[in-house]
């Protein structure tokens, strides 16, 4: 398994905002992409993921086999944005987003308990905190296997000790084979990862 | 897919879903006509039909801002596109628009044949409009979706949705409000424009979702 970024150019409203990015990515590596606020750190996860046009060169995913045959469907996608429903419970958000993504993972109840939020999967997803809701949203990322990891921003909220659980999910998830790409300001506690700085 | 549907159904029935307010609408419009037509009871069974049908069809418009809005704000429609391998966007519209005619508009389909009593509609009449409303609403949802798609990044789209969706809608309220008519008045016919009332839903469930995932496609930003 592969993730490879070739030449890549962002622009945002008709400005470039960057240009000639390029990485390769094997099993079980990691980038953080860091530079300063409005370098394109976003920018470039999304055309990554596939949610924005690239202006230039393009993104490929090689060796996923049947089931991940691109990179959207290799990829889950940790935005700034949790994607669940306030009206729902945390467990419905979950368990909607297992049924739907496909390639089940944990269950709802097990990832829960691993980001700490064990017992509180009946409670509306609006009744928790930032942290808490970070933290349900890192859930979604085991509900459901993805090889590929896009994360923005992900530890924004979190306190250090669930800072220092998602550091460690993140190792699990490397050493089974996964690849992360995180775009971050805080340092991630990833060590041997590949450092992308974006500056302007 | 029905993991899908399902959660869009328990979205519009909780609090904040809005599944009741298209009904109170429809209730409210037809409620007051006969204290504005006045109490002449043929002029009422005669406009009947076409009261329900234009009371309902603006009551279907009401709700659709939210369709992908909802989704847009909160990121989960960023993630919806990001499966479209697995699941292809037009289905997954589709099955957003079934969901949202289930939560939203067989309520009103559902209140019609009480609502033609109030317009003092004979029960084969009234048989007929909420059998050509069941038949015909669908397709102001799919066309409403893809109004919904162009405008998910303006944040007060609706009225825009209603103005762009308006007229695309009018061929089938007049074959809806034709069909109802031809089932109470004999020279008119029923089935024909009641086949192509049909026929318009079934063009609309291929057209409407995939213009509106066309359209969603290029709104990410």
């Amino acid at each position: 398994m592969r993730l490879i970024a070739e030449n890549l150019g962002g622009e945002r409203g008709g400005e470039t905002v960057f240009s000639n990015i390029g990485f390769a990515l094997d099993k079980g590596e990691a980038l953080i992409v860091t530079g300063p606020n409005g370098a394109g750190k976003s920018t470039l996860l999304r055309i990554v993921a596939g949610l924005l046009p690239a202006a230039q060169g393009k993104v490929r995913f090689e060796h996923g086999g049947e089931a991940f045959p691109t990179v959207a469907s290799a990829s889950h996608y940790l935005g700034h944005l949790n994607a669940m429903k306030t009206a729902l419970s945390v467990e419905e958000n979950l368990g909607f987003w297992r049924a739907f993504q496909g390639e089940p993972g944990l269950g709802v109840e097990e990832a829960l308990e691993t980001v700490a939020l064990g017992g509180l999967g009946h409670l509306p997803f609006g009744y928790l905190s930032t942290g808490q809701r970070r933290r349900a949203s890192i859930a979604k990322l085991l509900v459901s296997r993805r090889p590929v990891w896009l994360l923005d921003e992900p530890t924004a909220g979190l306190d250090k000790a669930s800072e220092e659980r998602f550091a460690g999910l993140m190792k699990a998830h490397l050493r089974g084979g996964g690849i992360v790409v995180a775009a971050t300001h805080l340092p991630l506690g990833l060590e041997g990862a590949k450092v992308l700085g974006m500056g302007n | 897919m029905w993991s899908l549907f399902l959660r869009d159904i328990r979205l519009s029935i909780r609090a904040g879903g809005g599944a009741l307010i298209g009904v109170i609408f429809f209730l409210a419009v037809i409620a007051t006509i006969p204290f504005g037509v006045g109490p002449d009871l043929n002029l009422l069974a005669r406009i009947g039909p076409a009261i329900l049908w234009i009371a309902a069809l603006l009551a279907c418009l009401l709700g659709l801002d939210r369709l992908f809005q909802a989704d847009r704000e909160d990121g989960s429609l960023d993630l919806l596109a990001l499966n479209g391998d697995r699941h292809m966007l037009a289905l997954t519209v589709l099955t957003k628009c079934l969901a949202h005619w289930t939560g939203s508009v067989l309520p009103l389909v559902v209140a019609a044949p009480l609502l033609g009593l109030f317009m003092n509609m004979e029960p084969l009449g009234i048989g007929a409009t909420a059998l050509t409303l069941l038949v015909g609403t669908p397709a102001i949802t799919f066309i409403g979706a893809a109004g919904a798609a162009v405008a998910v990044a303006l944040p007060r789209g609706g009225l825009l949705i209603s103005v762009l969706v308006l007229p695309l809608t009018i061929p089938v309220l007049i074959f809806g409000v034709s069909a109802s008519y031809g089932a109470v008045a004999d020279p008119a016919p029923f089935l024909q424009p009641f086949l192509i009332l049909a026929a318009l839903t079934l063009f609309l469930a291929v057209l409407g979702p995939l213009a509106a995932a066309l359209a969603l496609r290029h709104g990410t930003d």
